[in-house]
């Protein structure tokens, strides 16, 4: 998995609230067997119109925000199904973190296996993040210091240290846990002998 | 949550798994059963097969093919990534030894239809699926939630996966259901209480004395749309009504078992004093039959009731969401929600394609005729329940009303497949979503009960069941 440490750039302002998966990649998008190449579709609704043309005035479709490593966007962000393909289509146009004052829950647990950094900020801290980045500010976060720069905004961020770590570090999740294969074969032992039907394989 | 005092359902199904667990609560909680499908699961099966890992327990795995596929003369599936992904799956099942039910099969259907109906879901199981409506699987007391296709891959790797512990919500509704009250009603005027972030980070556990006769089937209706509510899971504790639906299903536990794990299910329940993170009481008699006017499960009014106002909304981001819903809905403030005119009925889905709901929508048209400008298509859940459904003579009924009688799948509930609406058609729509372009680009869906669906398809507008019978 990819790491992530601190990142520089513009912020693409979203001022909508319950951004649902099916918004951020549609239902057309998932018949896919890969996890890369989503980015063109990313948001492909608002992004193009019904002869498949770019919506110009859609943020992504604008310059600089077309480059946009970051999006700022309304509460709830993520809502609906659990398609990884939300965080695969964000990544794979190049966001690597996404700042709202909530997420849906498997979207969040979504970013983290794919190296994406979302981070939850107050409502008043929002307001002020969506300003700065409809001004084109250019915005710092630095994961190792958990703080979020914007200008003459500078807000520190919560985050689950073990969370982090992996961040930080690149971890798969599927390593580390085959690293407990004993606790587990002693978790299913014990199982077994109180409830037996839920072991008939074994 | 401590370890002494009384626990909550969830407790206990949690502590009952817990492989391990650092100083900051993330916690390797173990899963008793895997529901894979088409869509989800082969970047995970890649995964594996890239970094060279098995799959830890085939038999605790079952797989089907339901997102996809289509609905109709599916023999050969035209689309052609559609058939990649269906083959891709028996494929990975194949190499893996993992029971797949495949499109020729009776039993195949929507992965949460087919989980109760295989007997494979149980109470106080930990369940997960790639498709955030494995909440439905909740009704039994068993903690199921849905993941994203990296935990797929964790899961059949290692059949567990990393988590940090829920939050508590105790929802409780209280009193017989008014006449025309289905549970979907219930379960949309809770999402229209608490809002679609109302339950995030929590697994709410529905209780009170209107849930306590309903049908296993109805109960599914209410844990599937828990995730509407932005919760991780919904629970139901389990009951004489639970045992009585498992019994002697393929998947049950056999009859050496069934005492010991009768035995264990009834030590579920929350204890009484134990604590929830939040509660919420309802009278039954506040709720109404339910529809959906606008783009999200939230945007909820009494059938009886008319299109909001903007300023309706609480704040100015709220107000310019019910704007953005209105303009995308086609809606006008202040319109009779049963004037409403619509152009498709959708009648399916892991919400409300099982049997009894579809008993329901017979009882509606039967002997009558669909309106001449609506087209309406119904979808069984499973093999199993179209089968049903033919024994019993319903889909004469609905033939003879003029619905179309399809094979089980997830259909247009998400549109995947070929069923889909066009742009500006309005969609009375027994699934759990509204949002745009769900069901296809720039199609209108309103969310309602299988009753409601089948009174608004006979009268053409969004119905009042209450005016109907």
């Amino acid at each position: 998995m990819d790491k992530f440490n601190t990142l520089k750039g513009i912020a693409a302002p979203l001022p909508i609230v319950n951004i649902d998966t099916d918004m951020i990649i549609p239902k057309q998008f998932l018949k896919t067997i890969k996890r890369t190449g989503l980015g063109v579709s990313l948001f492909y609704e608002m992004r193009y119109d019904n002869d498949g043309k770019l919506i110009k005035d859609f943020v992504l479709n604008t310059s600089p925000y077309d480059q946009s490593k970051i999006l700022v966007a309304g509460d709830n962000f993520g809502c609906g199904s659990s398609r990884e393909h939300a965080p695969w289509s964000l990544k794979d146009f190049g966001i690597k973190c996404v700042l709202s004052t909530s997420f849906a829950d498997i979207f969040y647990n979504n970013c983290f296996q794919n190296g994406i950094l979302p981070i939850v900020v107050t409502p008043e801290q929002l307001d002020q993040l969506m300003t700065a980045a409809s001004n084109q500010t250019e915005f710092h976060i630095d994961l190792p210091q958990q703080t979020i720069k914007a200008g003459n905004h500078s807000f520190n961020f919560e985050i689950e240290e073990f969370r982090k770590e992996r961040l930080l570090q690149g971890l798969d999740d599927i390593g580390i846990t085959l690293g407990y294969q004993d606790k587990i074969s002693n978790y299913e032992d014990e199982k077994q002998n109180q409830k037996p039907w839920l072991f008939k394989d074994k | 949550m401590s370890n002494n005092g009384p626990k909550t359902l969830f407790d206990k199904i949690w502590s009952d798994h817990l492989v391990g667990q650092r100083d900051d609560g993330t916690s390797l909680l173990y899963i008793d059963r895997h529901l894979v499908h088409e869509v989800t699961s082969p970047q995970a099966f890649e995964g594996l097969k890239l970094s060279n890992r098995k799959v830890r327990r085939p038999e605790a795995t079952f797989a089907t093919a339901d997102h996809n596929v289509p609905t109709i003369n599916r023999e050969n599936i035209s689309d052609e990534q559609s058939r990649i992904q269906v083959e891709t799956l028996a494929k990975n099942t194949k190499e893996h030894n993992i029971e797949y039910f495949e499109l020729s099969d009776r039993r195949q259907g929507i992965v949460h239809i087919i989980g109760p109906e295989q007997g494979i879901t149980q109470p106080g199981m930990t369940m997960v699926c790639g498709d955030s409506h494995t909440s439905t699987h909740g009704a039994f007391g068993a903690l199921a939630f849905g993941i994203g296709t990296s935990e797929v891959e964790h899961v059949l790797a290692t059949q567990t996966i990393v988590q940090k512990p829920a939050k508590n919500m105790r929802i409780a509704v209280n009193g017989k259901l008014p006449f025309g009250v289905t549970s979907k009603d219930l379960i949309l005027y809770i999402i229209g209480q608490i809002g679609t972030a109302g339950g995030n980070g929590h697994v709410i556990e529905y209780a009170g004395t209107s849930l306590k006769p309903l049908s296993m089937e109805s109960r599914m209706t209410i844990c599937n749309m828990s995730i509407e509510a932005g919760a991780r899971a919904g629970l139901i504790a389990p009951d004489q009504i639970t045992f009585d639906y498992i019994k002697g299903r393929p998947y049950a536990p056999s009859k050496d078992h069934w005492e010991k794990a009768i035995e264990y299910w009834s030590s579920l329940p929350s204890d009484q004093d134990a604590f929830y993170d939040n509660e919420l009481i309802i009278n039954s008699d506040e709720i109404d039959p339910m529809v959906t006017w606008g783009t999200s499960p939230e945007d909820v009014v009494a059938v009886s009731g008319f299109v909001p106002d903007p300023s309706s909304g609480k704040t100015e981001n709220k107000q310019k969401s019910i704007q953005r819903s209105l303009d995308y809905m086609g809606l006008k403030s202040g319109t009779k929600i049963t004037d409403i005119k619509l152009d498709k009925i959708f009648i399916g889905s892991c919400t409300n394609g099982r049997i009894e709901d579809l008993r329901n929508v017979a009882s509606v048209v039967k002997d009558k005729k669909i309106s001449s400008h609506i087209s309406g298509m119904i979808v069984p859940g499973s093999g199993l329940v179209k089968k049903q459904a033919e024994e019993e003579g319903l889909s004469k009924i609905f033939i003879d009303a003029g619905f179309e009688w399809r094979d089980a799948g997830c259909s247009m509930c998400l549109g995947m497949n070929p069923d889909q609406l066009k742009p500006g058609e309005r969609c009375a729509s027994t699934s759990n979503r509204n949002f745009e372009g769900r069901q296809g680009r720039g199609g209108r869906t309103h969310l309602m009960s299988p009753e409601l669906a089948a009174a608004s398809a006979i009268k053409g507008n969004i119905s009042d069941i209450r005016d109907f019978i």
